[in-house]
């Protein structure tokens, strides 16, 4: 229980309206790895991606979330996103008339001021964001569009990259980045979170499928079923579910948990 | 029959100082025929049953004696400071409903003049009323009793007016007074005009402002016609508007509502050619004490006409805002395409919105589809957004700005747009959206 941990979840349990989701997660995200969660759907792993970026609607009855060394349970949101906390959305929210440049600015300078520096001045932004946008191939008229607003399913996700990017946090959760991507938008994102990959970040990586494991490649891979982590492993853990589906690790002899 | 003789009582002293003399004028008989109308159908209060009105209750406008107003000599930088302007644009003014012609521009690329003007020289205006059915509107049957002032306007075959004519109306707020402004606007085959046409002061104590607007859009003609009210929260303003659309005519309507005590705006569009359009867009702030009633009625007459129905409501305070959209669509009126929808942001739970939008389809082959929503935002929104470091206020006003900019960012007017974005975005209130 070591070294430079940046996350550190120690059991924790989660309800929604008196239904526990998780039960007893215990996991270490180092700075500089990338963790992907997979496990079956209902397992629980959206809602770990959502309770440690402080999603309301989930009571958590026991079990501490270290961030940094503080525990940030009792943080808002928006406190634990100015802390370097990001999640990429599943299903990404569409803000009619709020302009996607007005809300990505409105969003970094929360972020600086939270730091302690002053708001981005408006030409230094404009760069910034042109060359965040272009990382992520974007068509620059999506950015002078309401948020999300008639953007398609691949769209949407870019637009979570280019917030990542553009935000530049410690901590990614990425959550079914993957899901509904076609091969080509499923690389450029895959680009995105590559790019923003290094040692002082962590990445925590939600995905139902090991596709997205040919382009990120995961130091650590944990197997999440019924709120439990049953199986923990390295990138060849990945491979083996996807041959062998997650049937196999419900059976007695695979929740042996692998150190 | 009499319905209530003391608020018919209170007109007719100054209806026949009004009416004077001049039994010999065009005007006379037209008032005259007006004011019988009124005091048989009186105001249209709520306990009659009347549909029209269900929502909005007239008894205090009813009970008040409204003396018709007289000249002010308004300067034109108080009426800078609460109405759209831009030097460049045609300017009309008229204060407590009577023009100022020291305020005013003429243009001679088109015909404008003041009303009173008319009446004065003896010059009839031909269709004047053709558009208001007085006997069911009590209102409009009062402004008729009381044509006295307003604008005529007329727009000759093929021309394009490229500047906005921007027409004010000014209240100076002389308590319990009331002006009847009225509009006239033919817009000739071809042609293609935008008119703004502002309400706008008021002051401490009651005032009444009732106005009748008729456009008549030719074949192919273009009407950009814009509305702002946003006067003292202790005026009544009652506007009725009819437009009558012919053969490949095109009005787009933009209605914003700041500001009254009781407001009112019926418009009615009569798209009475094939392949006429009409796009109704509003967007209404009711705050405080406030109530606004949106009466918009879309009768689709003759093929291929499209029509859209875009409103939106931001309520807060004690306000209560009233959005009746009906489009009826007549037999005749086959391969109509239509839309409608009011959307409404209520910010306080002592605010109320009735919305109710409804179509009549008598055709059977069209496309029609409408909705209304009424909410505050929901948590997932919020959430997305202070997953981004932004703070609940914060977000709240970039979605209380957003709602708002979807009516007001289509503006075409350069200076209007960032008129209204100022003039709604500054006194849009501090707030936080819960969960």
């Amino acid at each position: 229980m070591s070294k430079n941990n940046l996350l550190e979840i120690k059991n924790l349990h989660a309800s929604v309206e008196d239904t526990e989701i998780l039960k007893g997660i215990n996991l270490e995200v180092g700075l500089g790895e990338v963790h992907a969660i997979m496990g079956p759907n209902g397992s629980g792993k959206s809602t770990l991606a959502n309770v440690i970026a402080g999603r309301p609607g989930y009571a958590v009855t026991e079990g501490e979330i270290i961030y940094e060394g503080d525990n940030i349970l009792a943080r808002e949101p928006e406190i634990r996103a100015r802390a370097g906390i990001f999640l990429a959305f599943q299903y990404p929210v569409e803000l009619p008339g709020v302009r996607t440049w007005q809300f990505l600015k409105a969003a970094v300078d929360a972020i600086r001021k939270a730091n302690g520096e002053e708001e981005m001045g408006v030409r230094d932004f404009d760069k910034l964001l042109e060359e965040k946008r272009q990382l992520v191939e974007m068509d620059p008229d999506l950015v002078k569009r309401s948020v999300n607003e008639g953007f398609s399913g691949g769209e949407k996700k870019r637009n979570e990259i280019l917030q990542l990017a553009l935000l530049n946090p410690k901590l990614a959760l990425l959550d079914e980045t993957d899901s509904g991507l076609d091969i080509d938008a499923l690389r450029i994102v895959s680009e995105g979170v590559n790019n923003f990959r290094g040692p002082q970040k962590a990445i925590l990586l939600v995905t139902h499928y090991q596709r997205i494991l040919d382009y990120i490649s995961p130091d650590f891979v944990h197997v999440l079923v019924d709120g439990k982590i049953v199986k923990s492993g390295d990138a060849e853990l990945a491979l083996e579910l996807e041959q062998k589906g997650y049937e196999w690790v419900r059976e007695p002899t695979g929740t042996k948990v692998q150190s | 029959m009499v319905r209530n003789v003391s608020e018919v009582d209170h007109y007719s002293s100054d209806f026949q100082q009004l009416q004077g003399l001049n039994h010999d004028n065009w005007v006379f008989p037209i008032r005259g025929h007006a004011m019988e109308t009124f005091t048989g159908i009186g105001f249209p209060t709520t306990r009659k049953g009347n549909e029209k009105w269900k929502y909005t209750n007239v008894a205090p406008i009813a009970r008040l004696p409204f003396a018709l107003s007289g000249p002010s000599n308004t300067s034109v930088e108080v009426i800078k400071s609460v109405a759209p302007w831009s030097d460049s644009w045609t300017n009309v003014v008229f204060v407590n409903g009577l023009y100022r012609k020291d305020l005013s521009d003429r243009s001679n690329d088109f015909e404008l003049t003041n009303l009173a003007e008319l009446i004065e020289e003896r010059i009839p205006v031909e269709e004047l009323g053709s558009l208001t059915d007085i006997s069911d509107d009590g209102f409009a049957a009062l402004n008729t009793s009381f044509l006295q002032d307003g604008i005529v306007l007329r727009v000759g075959q093929g021309k394009t007016v490229e500047l906005p004519i921007n027409v004010v109306f000014f209240s100076d707020g002389t308590p319990s007074t009331v002006a009847h402004p009225r509009i006239f606007v033919k817009a000739g085959r071809g042609s293609s005009v935008s008119i703004i046409e502002s309400y706008v002061g008021g002051g401490g104590d009651y005032s009444l402002t009732n106005s009748v607007s008729e456009i008549l859009v030719e074949e192919d003609a273009v009407v950009n016609h814009y509305r702002f009210l946003s006067e003292s929260e202790h005026t009544y303003d009652v506007g009725y508007g009819r437009v009558k659309l012919s053969n490949n005519s095109v009005f787009n309507s933009r209605s914003f509502f700041k500001g009254a005590n009781i407001g009112r705006y019926d418009l009615n569009v009569l798209v009475d050619g094939e392949y006429a359009s009409c796009d109704l867009q509003g967007l209404y702030f009711t705050s405080g004490e406030q109530h606004m009633d949106n009466f918009i009625n879309i009768d689709h007459a003759k093929p291929y006409g499209t029509s859209n129905l875009f409103y939106k409501g931001i309520l807060d305070g004690k306000s209560r805002a009233v959005f009746g959209g009906t489009v009826l669509v007549r037999k005749p009126a086959q391969k109509t395409n239509s839309v409608q929808s009011d959307k409404n942001l209520i910010l306080s739970a002592d605010a109320e919105i009735d919305t109710k939008p409804a179509l009549f389809i008598y055709a059977d082959d069209v496309k029609c589809a409408h909705g209304a929503t009424a909410g505050n935002v929901d948590a997932d929104t919020l959430f997305y957004m202070r997953s981004r470091g932004i703070d609940l206020e914060t977000a709240s006003r970039l979605l209380i700005y957003g709602f708002a900019g979807e009516v007001i960012d289509k503006v075409e007017i350069p200076e209007l747009r960032d008129f209204l974005e100022e003039a709604f975005l500054t006194s849009l209130p501090s707030y936080s959206f819960g969960f």
